[in-house]
């Protein structure tokens, strides 16, 4: 695998992991402004439980993504924050609100009034956030973001102000609302009277998660052409097959109060969705005119990266296992809940498998149209030119020509 | 009419204003907990505990508000300065990942040790206390290597304006880093202990023999002592460094305009560019020369050595260094006679007049902290990358900058209000008439 393409997959996998942590995170700041009935002070507890010890941890996943595509991809990230720079403000503000109102609704819980107004802050901006990073998400993917000669050709409203961005936005919101609700059944198996509201929010948000996600594929039809094609090409039915199956074996397995299996297939579902967005867009980072290969930096910085990343990764992952070890474990773990997690990481594993070797194979487009059988491909900075071979307007094989 | 460069410069600098006190904060205050649990650990004194866990709680408070404020800094990296980004995020990406590592690490282990009291054994906690504040350190280290980077580039090689070769080791480890990250690190603990130190004595003046107080006291002026002297050391290299790297910086920030050998020190005093001289100030015959090289006799580059374009604002700069070094100086001779008094009575000192001086100057490093990065950063201007890039040619195209920049002052002044208040109340906690008078602990 390419160097470019290996820091594609960790950006991925940043993205995965940070919806997967932090994504649920901000579920559960969303079920904390819909707490109700007679035990919304007890839900609001058992939140803020699950999410307190993790949550910065969580946070940096976001950090990572960031940090890798302005190293590994500098020009792109400066023509992603230029054409992006109204929502990405408006995500940090709301990072910032909600972050801060967290940790103040902690340490300011003297009266109701006070804890409610923090509550009502924190959970409002749970709201704001995902949506507005779904818009970002939606905007890259649509094709609407130009970038000319290295200048930003589209102004700066292009694809975040447009349906099918308001589709993505809407979706991640669903999309974690419902894998917190189901991470909560699990988190509150000593306390059936909670468990039973969060199995009945995950069912709720689950079933409606299932209209949003036809609307925002529906809505890619024309609002992100490129996406569209590809998730309609011929591992596109498979993945969305293996992605609904993981969502009715979420929601059969929350029906039939099997909470862990719930949650393992509910992981199953996110991380598809992800990789199969990623698979669709790529080897695109922004959609059409910036790609991993036209945007990466010098091979030598690449390679520093990857081995920091590694070497990190190494650390810190046995860390991260403990901490969530050291505040998720239960006294006695049942068996069927290993079960379900390795169930859950053997299906991501196969289709992920799967959709790579395919999607190594899958054409690329040529930059401005292919004006013979071999073009000379450059990238956007520094890294050599490349020697790709054109076949009906799309590149198939790429290397280097040497000296 | 102020320009969007100005606006995104402004707030660049209010964001890092903002950030740097909880950056210290977050880099000092686990090495008092570590210390204080560690005492703990050898003392079984349960006063030590309650030290570290009160210590924790503000931690953890300041913490979260200074990761969400760095998360900020690293989207408005490309949101104001994307010119910057995509010229050298290749070069400086990789302390930026091994920071990313580090405070990844920090937060691991500040979950454990803030929610973990009664689910790890206790050498373990104390581990993951020392763990945060070794990761808080290195993650210190690593981002000062990228501003260290701004002011020496080094690590890469351009040709016809673009980069062709980039040694990403070599940029990390530019002249600059070293000083740089020892200095900031330095900083970093005697800021957080002269605040920590302020709070005990004031509540020590009230309660002079409350155990906890003491202790506290004792802790965070042990690492104030320690050192506030290392720092001044390592200010004085830091200073060699900038005058031979940034003459223009040197300059400006000892109101230096006329290029002479035996070079004295102005200290205060109001820079005049068009006269070029500083008026009013005080001046030390070859101070400088002494200061920046070590050698009366020395020539000192003054900023008629520097085309008048590429001057920074040398009243800011000039008095924001004055500001740092006097603080610095004021700290250094607090520390000094509490270390003298400590020496002679073996024993924490309480004289009334030491910790009335101690309370006063509390804040002092803070200060010295926000008027040495305005020295640093506004020293280097116009250049974003020293010699290298210029501000006005990496910020965004972006109009109407003035919006983000109004909002994102409102969020900080919205947080510092908040954060004030919250804080009040858990240094009241701590009172000791209050406890005994209320619930009692």
């Amino acid at each position: 695998m390419a160097s470019e393409h290996a820091l594609g997959a960790v950006i991925l996998a940043a993205l995965v992991l940070y919806a997967l942590s932090g994504g649920a995170d901000y579920g559960g700041g969303m079920w904390d402004l819909l707490a109700s009935g007679p035990r919304a002070r007890r839900q609001r507890e058992a939140i803020e439980h699950a999410i307190g010890p993790i949550w910065e941890a969580n946070h940096v996943w976001l950090i990572l993504v960031i940090v890798v595509v302005f190293s590994a991809f500098p020009p792109a990230f400066a023509a992603i924050m230029t054409a992006l720079h109204i929502p990405m403000s408006a995500l940090l503000v709301g990072i910032v609100l909600r972050g801060s109102a967290f940790i103040f609704r902690k340490y300011d819980s003297g009266d109701d009034v006070v804890h409610r107004r923090w509550s009502t802050l924190f959970g409002a901006a749970s709201f704001f956030t995902p949506f507005v990073l779904g818009l970002c998400l939606g905007a890259l993917a649509s094709g609407d973001i130009r970038v000319i000669d290295g200048r930003l050709a589209s102004g700066f409203f292009a694809g975040w102000t447009r349906p099918f961005a308001m589709a993505c936005g809407l979706f991640a919101l669903g999309l974690f609302a419902f894998l917190a609700a189901t991470y909560l059944t699990v988190d509150t198996e000593a306390e059936p009277e909670l468990q039973e509201d969060f199995r009945a929010r995950a069912l709720v948000s689950g079933l409606l998660l299932a209209p949003a996600a036809l609307l925002t594929f529906l809505l890619a039809g024309t609002g992100a052409p490129v996406i569209f094609a590809r998730l309609t090409s011929w591992w596109g039915p498979l993945l969305v097959a293996a992605t609904s199956v993981s969502a009715l074996g979420a929601l059969v397995a929350l029906w039939r109060r099997q909470f862990r299996w719930a949650r393992a297939a509910a992981v199953t579902q996110v991380t598809l969705i992800l990789i199969g967005w990623g698979l669709a867009q790529f080897p695109h980072l922004v959609v059409p005119d910036v790609t991993l290969m036209n945007a990466a930096t010098v091979a030598s910085t690449q390679h520093a990266l990857l081995t920091a990343l590694a070497v990190g990764a190494v650390v810190l992952f046995p860390a991260f296992a403990h901490l969530f070890y050291v505040f998720k474990r239960r006294p006695q773990p049942r068996a069927s809940g290993r079960r379900a997690v390795a169930f859950g990481l053997l299906v991501v594993g196969v289709t992920a498998a799967l959709m790579l070797a395919s999607a190594g194979r899958a054409p690329q487009r040529a930059p401005e149209g292919c004006r013979g059988r071999i073009v000379i491909v450059r990238p956007l900075h520094g890294a050599a030119p490349l020697e790709c071979v054109c076949e009906a307007g799309t590149l198939s094989a790429c290397f280097s020509p040497g000296p | 009419m102020i320009s969007d460069l100005a606006f995104a410069r402004s707030q660049m600098a209010l964001s890092l204003a903002f950030h740097i006190v909880f950056a210290a904060v977050g880099v000092g205050m686990p090495l008092l907990m570590a210390v204080a649990e560690g005492m703990h650990l050898r003392t079984r004194e349960p006063v030590y505990l309650d030290l570290a866990r009160r210590w924790a709680n503000g931690t953890a408070l300041l913490f979260a508000v200074g990761a969400v404020s760095g998360t900020v800094l690293s989207f408005e990296l490309g949101l104001l300065w994307p010119g910057f980004m995509a010229f050298a995020g290749g070069i400086i990406g990789l302390p930026f990942a091994l920071e990313g590592f580090a405070f990844f690490a920090e937060a691991i282990f500040l979950g454990i040790y803030l929610y973990g009291w009664d689910r790890v054994p206790a050498v373990a906690h104390w581990l993951a206390g020392i763990a945060v504040a070794v990761c808080g350190m290195l993650s210190a280290v690593f981002v000062v290597t990228v501003n260290a980077w701004m002011n020496t580039p080094t690590g890469f090689e351009m040709a016809g304006g673009r980069i062709v070769r980039i040694d990403a080791l070599a940029a990390m480890t530019n002249p600059a880093s070293l000083n740089q990250a020892v200095h900031m690190v330095l900083a970093a603990y005697v800021a957080t202990a002269f605040v920590v130190a302020g709070v005990h004595a004031f509540f020590l003046l009230r309660h002079r023999h409350d155990a906890f107080h003491r202790r506290a006291f004792g802790i965070a002026l042990a690492v104030a002592a320690v050192s506030v002297p290392l720092q001044a050391a390592s200010g004085d290299a830091l200073a060699r460094m900038v005058a031979i790297r940034q003459p223009a910086k040197l300059a400006a920030m000892e109101g230096h305009y006329r290029t002479e050998a035996g070079a004295p020190l102005v200290i205060g005093g109001i820079p005049d560019d068009a006269a070029r001289t500083t008026r009013y100030a005080i001046r030390i015959p070859r101070g400088l020369s002494l200061l920046a090289h070590h050698d009366p006799r020395a020539v000192v580059r003054g900023l008629d050595s520097i085309p008048r374009d590429e001057w920074p604002n040398t009243r800011i700069v000039h008095w924001a260094f004055d500001v740092m070094a006097g603080a610095g100086g004021v700290m250094l001779a607090v520390a000094g006679w509490a270390g003298w008094l400590w020496w002679r009575r073996r024993r924490v000192p309480d004289d009334p007049w030491l910790l009335r001086a101690v309370v006063v100057t509390g804040p002092l490093g803070l200060v010295a902290i926000e008027a040495g990065w305005i020295v640093t950063e506004v020293g280097r201007q116009p250049w974003i990358i020293q010699g290298v890039m210029r501000t006005s040619e990496a910020v965004t195209p972006m109009p109407g900058l003035v919006v983000p920049f109004v909002t994102f002052t409102l969020v900080y002044v919205f947080l510092s209000v908040i954060l004030l208040y919250l804080l009040r109340r858990q240094f009241l906690a701590t009172d000791p008439v209050r406890q005994s008078a209320g619930h009692g602990q």
